[in-house]
């Protein structure tokens, strides 16, 4: 490598193409994955954690610890448990554990902002407590759970990079590889296409969200009139 | 489990310039600075955007793409960019990095906070007689702590994640442990590395929660923020 090395080759991405989008389709799995049992583990954690005062802190205290431990010490710690540190096990706990507290704490907080009139209306049409909260409740807190998603869909698709550390990483195997060949391009390549993954699924949530959610925005107007 | 404790108690770990006392100073040493520096930028922009309450959402959404920016990607191009990579021993590149990551949740809760004192306080302030930038100092900035301070705490958490993954490129610090432990396929090492990080973690975020308590004045402590980056409220300016 010469000292004035380009700093960005197209060669390298036409060159390369077979294994860039290989690494690119890796990262769109393991995070949609992790984003996928996320939503699957949390919601109902959510649930529990809102109806049973009990339960709140633990299921906080639970979520946060695996919030806090930074990622390459989770993956060292998990790896005796799971069995062996490279795989995909390891890989997938790890990023679940990340979205848990995101996507609670934005579940509790959706159902926390319910208004007391349309609870008691759910009580009133003879909704159990159980029922409103699954069938009237939940639907209303669906805002709060998508801006959730969309923080955990950020952090995940950022995170998974990391993973090459441990022999996985879609595209952070593009960033290992340049760092380790002391060449920019791949490093650019990994960074531009991770970011461009991160903006393309931000986008898609919050198309499925109108879908989904129709009343959310003209909702939002009318509160803050 | 024997071996985890043989290795903490290897008297070879905990000395010299790989030692775990000297391992974790540099950590800390790094981590303090990249927290100053994101809090001196990412803070003073917030402060002013929020006092002028203009350009604040170019900036709030400038800071938030940042945020899907890997860290690992920074990091590793700062560590063979030849201008830096060389500099302080690994230092520069570590810094840098570090630095970029850490400014968006500081100058994002920076510029919530201050755009959340209410408009009858700036009213009174200005009634009063008092300059834009009395106000500023006097009235917005003290009420706008408690929201800085949820910042730098997230802020502080995610650098003292990353700054392990910086032993990968430039600069040894608490995630060397790890590192070579998952290079050499030693899973004692690595887990004992890895506990020591989590500790640290844990600490800085309890910690630093003690911290934002005490600043807030007490009738503010019911409404000050909490959650992971405030993610509420990120979500909610995200999505205007």
């Amino acid at each position: 490598m010469g000292t004035a090395q380009p700093f960005f080759e197209w060669s390298y991405v036409s060159g390369q193409w077979s294994q860039i989008s290989a690494d690119l389709l890796q990262h769109i799995a393991l995070s949609l994955l992790a984003l996928a049992i996320g939503l699957l583990v949390s919601i109902p954690l959510a649930l529990l954690a809102w109806h049973y005062r009990i339960v709140r802190v633990p299921v906080f205290g639970f979520a946060s610890t695996l919030y806090i431990i930074p990622s390459l010490a989770l993956f060292a710690i998990l790896g005796p448990i799971t069995g062996y540190v490279a795989s995909y096990p390891t890989a997938e706990i790890a990023l679940v554990g990340y979205t848990l507290l995101i996507l609670i704490y934005n579940t509790v907080a959706g159902l926390n902002a319910v208004p007391a009139d349309v609870k008691e209306a759910a009580g009133a049409m003879g909704y159990s407590p159980s029922s409103s909260l699954v069938r009237v409740e939940l639907p209303l807190a669906l805002p709060y759970v998508f801006a959730g998603l969309r923080v955990a869909a950020a952090t995940v698709i950022g995170l998974v990079t990391v993973t090459a550390l441990i022999g996985l990483g879609g595209l952070g195997q593009q960033i290992t590889y340049g760092f380790n060949i002391g060449f920019y391009t791949p490093i650019i390549v990994g960074l531009v296409l991770s970011v461009l993954l991160a903006a393309v699924c931000d986008l898609l949530i919050v198309a499925v969200q109108r879908f989904a959610v129709p009343w959310s925005r003209s909702g939002r107007k009318a509160r803050a009139i | 489990m024997a071996s985890v404790a043989g290795w903490f108690t290897t008297a070879a770990n905990w000395r010299g310039s790989s030692g775990i006392p000297e391992l974790l100073w540099r950590q800390t040493e790094l981590s303090v600075a990249v927290v100053l520096g994101a809090l001196f930028i990412g803070g003073g922009i917030g402060l002013v955007l929020g006092h002028k309450g203009r350009g604040g959402l170019v900036a709030v959404n400038a800071a938030n793409a940042a945020r899907a920016v890997p860290s690992l990607a920074l990091l590793t191009l700062f560590a063979i960019l030849p201008a830096i990579s060389l500099k302080w021993g690994g230092f520069l590149a570590a810094f840098l990095a570090l630095v970029i990551l850490a400014i968006p949740p500081i100058l994002t809760n920076t510029y919530v906070g201050m755009r959340e004192v209410d408009a009858d306080v700036r009213d009174a302030a200005k009634a009063m007689g008092l300059t834009g930038g009395q106000m500023l100092l006097h009235v917005e900035l003290p009420l706008a702590i408690p929201f800085i301070m949820a910042g730098v705490r997230t802020a502080s958490i995610e650098v003292v994640a990353t700054s392990t993954l910086a032993a990968y490129v430039s600069y040894s610090d608490l995630g060397t442990p790890i590192i070579s432990g998952l290079n050499t396929n030693d899973t004692v090492e690595a887990f004992c590395g890895a506990i020591l990080v989590a500790v640290l973690a844990a600490i800085v975020a309890l910690g630093l929660g003690v911290v934002q308590r005490a600043l807030t004045p007490a009738p503010l402590r019911r409404r000050a923020p909490t959650g992971p980056g405030n993610s509420r409220r990120f979500g909610a300016i995200a999505a205007p």
